[in-house]
């Protein structure tokens, strides 16, 4: 027993030397959302760590001393009730853990899916991020730009994801930046996030979705915002127009590279949000009703730019 | 041939092929084997049309035991798989496959059948009564279980396995994306086995209810009965709501409708939160018969009452509550809002608070004990870290921000395998080798089982700790590989290892039962571990009567009260006693249900509608047969009781 015990302590130890030397992706953080989980996270690491040592400690103490080894031959174990106040103690310690925990995952929940802090007075970029299997389509109606499979986005400026999906629900997940968000084909989720520093960062759908789930993977670059700028001039004077032909293809199952067009598939395939929504989850102020389909054949009013 | 063309695996590999092979020559092996021995005639009048609760629940246990072995199989095939990166011993499909019915088969037909195995062998023996309410009945819910089994395990052989994960997320299980009959198989399998489930939710609600001892009141039963009534409540709430939920699937792939389609008004999401309206109590219905287990085993081995036994039972009875009310925390990153995150985040956590009392509970059980660390107790005694661990860990999974961080990554794997493994398998293997001398007469040998505890419990430790951490470094679940770049690969390593070791632990197991089988002592008295509850007053092998003469019982360890303060437990005399007849029509039916079912998964109506007449007959035949069970006259109670010298 103790052998393992020392074992298991040995394991959290090297976690703790592990997370401690090279950060691990979610605490090596690149914005404000993620830094908020961060510090949640590490402070219910703690709190849950004073929990296990404490049974441990009494489960230890326990076997130690009541092993029948030690105990007289003709050691009878007495009768015990249960206590009131041992009780009261079992149950009030948990209580008061747990409602620690809940007032901080309140106001974090509240505060990771608010804009940050400190950001609330710019207008955020709105990026349409977009599933299909197995890829990542963005898509900047401000800058009128469209990429697959990386985006770029300015630091210092909260951008506004907006995620759906073109197939099966994903799951839009930069680890640096924020926490994940599923992608349905349904409705439109918001995902907001701003970038501190600029960065190269991993991102993915974390959500099986099949065959080519593991490869489903897309790079995202915060970069300065004159150079971000940079970047969609650059596009403007490079590359291609997307068109409704060129975009079906690429919404067929299978892996593409990274590429980059000028022009947005929102122009002539909308998003699922406002009347183009099919219901939605109960998040939004669009109405319940699925009649809005109707619509989606008739013009569409979506924003151009 | 056009029929038989849609039998064909879409996806064939050597290793299918090899084992299409082993099944075939197994079966072969098997139908010979009985046959040399001309045991056919013994299995079905002893077995096969039995409906004694102990033999039913060995069969239970037997099942779920074979099954552990299929779901371990696959577990070591995707740690070998995911232990070095850019692996290619399976392709993505192939991975995809095996992790769905690793999930699958671990759940439904290893850790329901091995709890509810147990719960038959054990319940009616601690209550002091002669069987089940509805024997029959539950010779029917176990036959409907199996043929569920089968029906899952052929799927990779014939047709296609399921490959859209255990919780089968539509649209990803419609037909526009799983074109295989592999979902089919999942509905149907799960379908039927749900059906023997929830009946036998009834069966032993009933059972308990009615059925116990003179003079044991509800809060006079052993603890494991009450998890077990408890367990069976939260079953008959909850499995509903699958039958339901697989009926919706099975319309949207069968059928042509739109309930979970992204389009054409269905919601996909409404898949996710049926099932898991189902699949979240599911997890308590696996958890508390397993805490039953644990107090019945620490109260044993501590030589001591359970402490604080109000408590454990009303905590187990806010935690069957409460279970109802923590579905939405395995979407909290759907896009609710963030007050419904808040909420959902709340009553998860709270749900800590009831299991901490019965952690803390079990500490004060061995407090002022004499402990005796034979080998269920030393899983008892691993299991209280352990799980710790696992809960914390689900405390830190309910903060809802956090969560957007660990969801579909290896640290909620780390977590569930956390809590199932020493909750579960290890009360299972404490129960089974705690239990196994009143089935069979010997004890398991407590070396070789020491050996076994420590391979399973420290490949445990190596197998999923770091999956803890390469989960919050971003790696996410039920990739089928990795790129070197990430940097998982040695963390991956470690974890294969582990698994290695916790298979090798595995086969100790078996080897035990084959050592003990052949040198284990068969005079070993009724009452080897010197226990405490009703069940260890019978004789061993207990008779198929289980009491010669009904107890009367005054406290929760009537046994032990019966032991060192003289209590009487058998007042009265010898009596004839009603038994019920042995039926071969549960195997029939399940049978029955079994053909149906494939050929529902395959849309082979005559096969459909033949079966379906065939059920609906033999519905009919029951209805109208007269069976009043059978007396064993006092004479032949006496005779064996004298031969096996008496428990009284």
């Amino acid at each position: 027993m103790k052998i393992k015990l020392a074992l298991l302590f040995g394991l959290l130890t090297i976690a703790t030397i592990l997370a401690g030397c090279e950060p691990l992706l979610v605490f090596d953080t690149k914005g404000p959302q993620a830094a908020t989980i961060s510090n949640v996270i590490w402070i219910s690491i703690i709190t849950m760590a004073v929990v296990v040592i404490v049974v441990v400690a009494l489960l230890i103490n326990m076997l130690v001393k009541y092993r029948a080894s030690k105990q007289p031959e003709d050691y009878e174990p007495p009768h015990i009730e249960g206590n009131p106040i041992v009780e009261a103690i079992i149950v009030g310690v948990p209580v008061l853990i747990v409602a620690f925990l809940s007032v901080i995952s309140v106001m974090s929940t509240y505060s990771v899916e608010a804009v940050p802090e400190g950001y609330e007075d710019q207008e955020p970029l709105v990026i349409y991020a977009s599933s299909s299997d197995w890829k990542w389509h963005f898509s900047y109606p401000e800058q009128d730009i469209e990429t697959v499979n990386y985006v770029f986005i300015p630091t210092h400026r909260p951008v506004e994801f907006r995620l759906y999906s073109h197939t099966t629900i994903s799951s839009f997940w930069i680890p640096q930046l924020a926490g994940q968000k599923y992608a349905m084909a349904d409705m439109v989720n918001k995902l907001n996030v701003v970038a501190d520093v600029p960065a190269e960062m991993i991102g993915r759908n974390s959500n099986f979705n099949g065959e080519g789930f593991a490869e489903n993977t897309f790079n995202v670059t915060s970069l300065d915002p004159d150079e971000f700028d940079s970047w969609i001039e650059d596009i403007h004077a490079t590359a291609e127009p997307l068109t409704e032909e060129e975009f079906t293809k690429l919404l067929e199952p299978g892996h593409l590279g990274q590429m980059t067009f000028t022009g947005t598939h929102l122009d002539f395939l909308p998003a699922p949000e406002g009347e183009h929504g099919g219901h939605n989850h109960g998040s939004s102020e669009t109405d319940q009703d699925s009649a809005g389909h109707e619509e989606t054949n008739t013009e569409s009013e979506h924003d151009h730019h | 041939m056009e029929f038989f063309e849609r039998f064909a695996v879409p996806h064939p590999s050597p290793l299918i092929y090899a084992s299409m092979v082993a099944i075939g020559l197994t079966v072969l092996a098997i139908i010979f084997g009985i046959t040399y021995f001309k045991k056919w005639g013994y299995l079905w009048k002893e077995w096969l049309t039995t409906v004694d609760h102990k033999r039913i629940g060995i069969m239970y246990m037997i099942s779920a035991l074979l099954m552990l072995f299929r779901g371990g199989a696959d577990a070591v095939m995707m740690r070998l798989q995911t232990s070095v990166p850019d692996n290619t011993f399976l392709e993505a499909q192939h991975y995809n496959e095996v992790f769905t019915t690793h999930g699958v088969v671990m759940i439904i037909f290893m850790a329901m059948a091995f709890i509810i195995g147990l719960m038959n062998f054990v319940v009616p023996l601690q209550i002091g009564a002669r069987d089940v309410a509805f024997p029959r009945l539950n010779a029917l819910s176990f036959w409907l279980y199996f043929a569920g089994a089968m029906l899952f395990n052929i799927s990779f052989v014939i047709g296609g396995s399921p490959d859209a994960g255990w919780t089968n997320y539509y649209p990803l299980a419609s037909n526009d994306f799983s074109t295989s009959v592999g979902v089919n198989y999942y509905n149907w399998a799960l379908q039927i086995s749900g059906l023997g489930t929830l009946m036998t939710g009834i069966n032993f609600i009933v059972t308990i209810i009615k059925m116990r001892a003179p003079g044991m009141k509800l809060m006079k039963m052993p603890m494991f009965t009450w998890s077990a009534l408890i367990t069976n409540a939260i079953i008959v709430f909850a499995f509903p709501v699958l039958t339901i939920a697989l009926i919706m699937g099975t319309l949207d792939r069968q059928f042509g409708t739109s309930l979970f389609t992204s389009t054409s008004g269905g919601m996909d999401m409404q898949w996710a939160n049926l099932f898991w309206i189902w699949g979240h109590p599911e997890v308590y219905i696996l958890i508390l018969p397993a805490f039953g287990v644990y107090s019945q085993i620490i109260s044993t081995f501590s030589g001591r009452n359970l402490y604080g036994y109000k408590s454990m039972v009303g905590s187990m009875v806010i935690i069957s509550l409460m279970s109802f009310l923590v579905w939405a925390h395995h979407f909290f990153t759907m896009g609710h809002d963030a007050f419904t995150n808040s909420i959902f985040s709340i009553t998860t956590m709270a749900i800590a608070v009831p299991t901490g009392i019965k952690i803390f509970n079990w500490l004060l059980t061995m407090w002022k004990g004499k402990i005796r660390f034979t080998v269920p107790m030393l899983y008892s005694v691993a299991f209280i870290p352990l799980f710790t661990i696992g809960g914390v860990t689900g405390v830190m999974l309910g903060v809802a921000s956090a969560d957007f961080q660990y969801h579909n990554t290896m640290f909620l794997v780390a977590h569930f395998h956390n809590v199932i493994i020493p909750g579960v398998v290890f009360a299972m293997l404490a129960g089974m080798t705690y239990w196994w001398p009143k089935m069979f007469g010997f004890m398991l040998n407590e070396k070789i089982g020491k050996w076994a505890f420590w391979f399973v419990s420290i490949g445990f430790c190596f197998s999923f700790f770091p999956m803890y951490i390469t989960g919050l470094d971003g790696q996410a679940r039920r990739m089928y590989t990795y790129s070197e770049s990430t940097g998982f690969g040695p963390l991956n390593m470690l974890s294969f290892f582990g698994a290695g070791v916790m298979a090798i632990g595995f086969i100790i197991i078996v080897y035990n039962v084959l050592y003990s089988i052949k040198n284990s002592p068969r005079n070993i008295g009724d009452d080897p571990w010197d226990a405490r509850s009703l069940e260890w007053a019978t004789q061993t092998p207990v008779q198929e009567y289980n009491f010669a003469i009904t107890p009367e019982v005054e406290s929760s360890d009537a046994y032990w009260d019966h032991k060192k303060k003289g209590y009487q437990l058998f007042k009265g005399n010898i009596e004839k006693i009603h038994m019920p007849n042995n039926s071969g029509l549960p195997i029939i039916m399940a049978g029955i249900m079994l053909v149906f079912a494939f050929s529902f998964v395959f849309y082979i109506w005559a096969g459909v509608i033949v079966a379906a007449i065939a059920f609906l007959a033999c519905l009919i035949y029951r209805s109208f047969e007269k069976d009043d069970g059978h007396y064993i006259p006092v004479s032949e109670i006496k005779e064996t009781e004298n031969k096996n010298g008496g428990a009284n």
